[in-house]
């Protein structure tokens, strides 16, 4: 890497930084509450299932070549192990054990 | 009962075994991508965002642009304002030397661990909550990027340990989908997250998430007429309400059980 390639990337990591800082703060920042507008809060209600499903769903797919990804049925499987063992115990621990022992036993047997 | 400061802590350790294989394989990512390793761990302390970082390391790799570079980064980062806008009405009174740190310490993961069980809890008692889970998080992710960096050596692919943190977000969610509006929020996500697989700059994580909303709104406004919803209800969906707390914590079962 060249010392010019090098301070240019320097400086853009220092600017991400500053910019994703400033996003967490922007609006935890005022006191006041009519920061946000009602519809906003609202509307925030649905970001933590919505953002928690997005950040799940496309580690269960994997690239076909098409358009439409194709789905990996271990991590389908192993994932609605989870859905339920979360759903009946709500716990952390136990949900993981199970889910990644139901990836490792299909992944094994070559599902 | 524990500090609340250890009990962010303790909340936030379920998610290590996502974590730390993450921040291992940035760090070997990034050693072969070119990075020197003051520079690899420098960006570990001032992004403190496993997405954006990859991001960074993969483009620098290709020989991107600078601009390219931190536009991606900060589009990949967007989210992290909803998540202030959701914790800002907990925090509203918060002292603001409080608030610059626990933004700094703002990700997914402590976003995820606080969000439900922030509600009941004190003003003071939330700041200490929230630093215990963002801190403890900031000390597995410097740590193990620095592993990474420093040995470069690889963590098994084969046992898939990436895949324990999909499944924390699974634990996360299931609590959240105590009513009808927010089921079809997840819905819509999961069926856009699909779709928009293949977008690019990860892309599909934005609008499956806007998609989410949108429908969750939509679901919510049939049901009831907007002029219905009555300020005070909005705040309390927003403390988000569903049985949160204490996802792995004996003590809370109780009070779980009468929430579901």
């Amino acid at each position: 890497m060249s010392s010019a390639t090098l301070l240019a990337l320097t400086i853009s990591i220092i600017a991400i930084g500053l910019l994703t800082f400033l996003m967490r703060l922007a609006f935890l920042w005022s006191s006041s509450r009519s920061l946000l507008p009602p519809n906003i809060e609202q509307a925030l209600r649905f970001v933590p299932p919505a953002v928690l499903t997005a950040l799940i769903v496309p580690n269960l797919l994997r690239q076909s070549g098409f358009f439409i990804p194709s789905i990996d049925i271990a991590r389908l499987i192993a994932a609605l192990v989870a859905l339920v063992v979360a759903w009946r115990t709500r716990r952390i621990v136990v949900t993981l054990a199970l889910g990644m022992a139901t990836l490792w036993l299909l992944t094994f047997l070559r599902l | 009962m524990a500090h609340p400061f250890v009990r962010g802590a303790r909340d936030t350790l379920p998610l290590m075994p996502g974590d730390i294989p993450a921040g291992l394989v940035y760090g070997v990512a990034a050693r072969s991508a070119g990075l020197p390793p003051w520079l690899a761990q420098a960006m570990s302390a001032v992004i403190f965002a496993g997405s954006a970082q990859f991001a960074v390391v993969a483009l620098a790799a290709t020989g991107a642009s600078a601009g390219v570079i931190v536009l991606t980064a900060a589009l990949l980062n967007l989210r992290h304002m909803l998540y202030g806008a959701s914790l800002a009405p907990f925090l509203r009174d918060a002292p603001r030397r409080w608030k610059i740190v626990l933004a700094y310490l703002l990700t997914d993961e402590t976003y995820g661990v606080v969000i439900g069980r922030l509600a009941p809890m004190s003003q003071s008692d939330r700041l200490r909550y929230i630093l215990g889970s963002g801190l403890t998080l900031w000390i597995c992710w410097q740590g193990s990027t620095l592993i990474g960096v420093v040995i470069g050596s690889e963590v098994p692919a084969s046992l898939s340990l990436d895949f324990a943190a999909t499944l924390t977000f699974v634990v996360l969610l299931v609590p959240l989908l105590t009513e009808r509006a927010r089921v079809g929020a997840a819905v819509a996500a999961a069926l856009v997250a699909v779709v928009a697989f293949n977008a690019p700059l990860r892309l599909g994580l934005i609008i499956a998430t806007l998609a989410g909303v949108a429908v969750g709104l939509v679901t919510d406004w049939r049901k009831k007429p907007a002029s219905a919803a009555r300020s005070d209800e909005i705040t309390a969906g927003i403390s988000l309400s569903s049985p949160p707390a204490q996802v792995d914590d004996a003590d809370h079962d109780e009070q779980l059980v009468k929430e579901v």
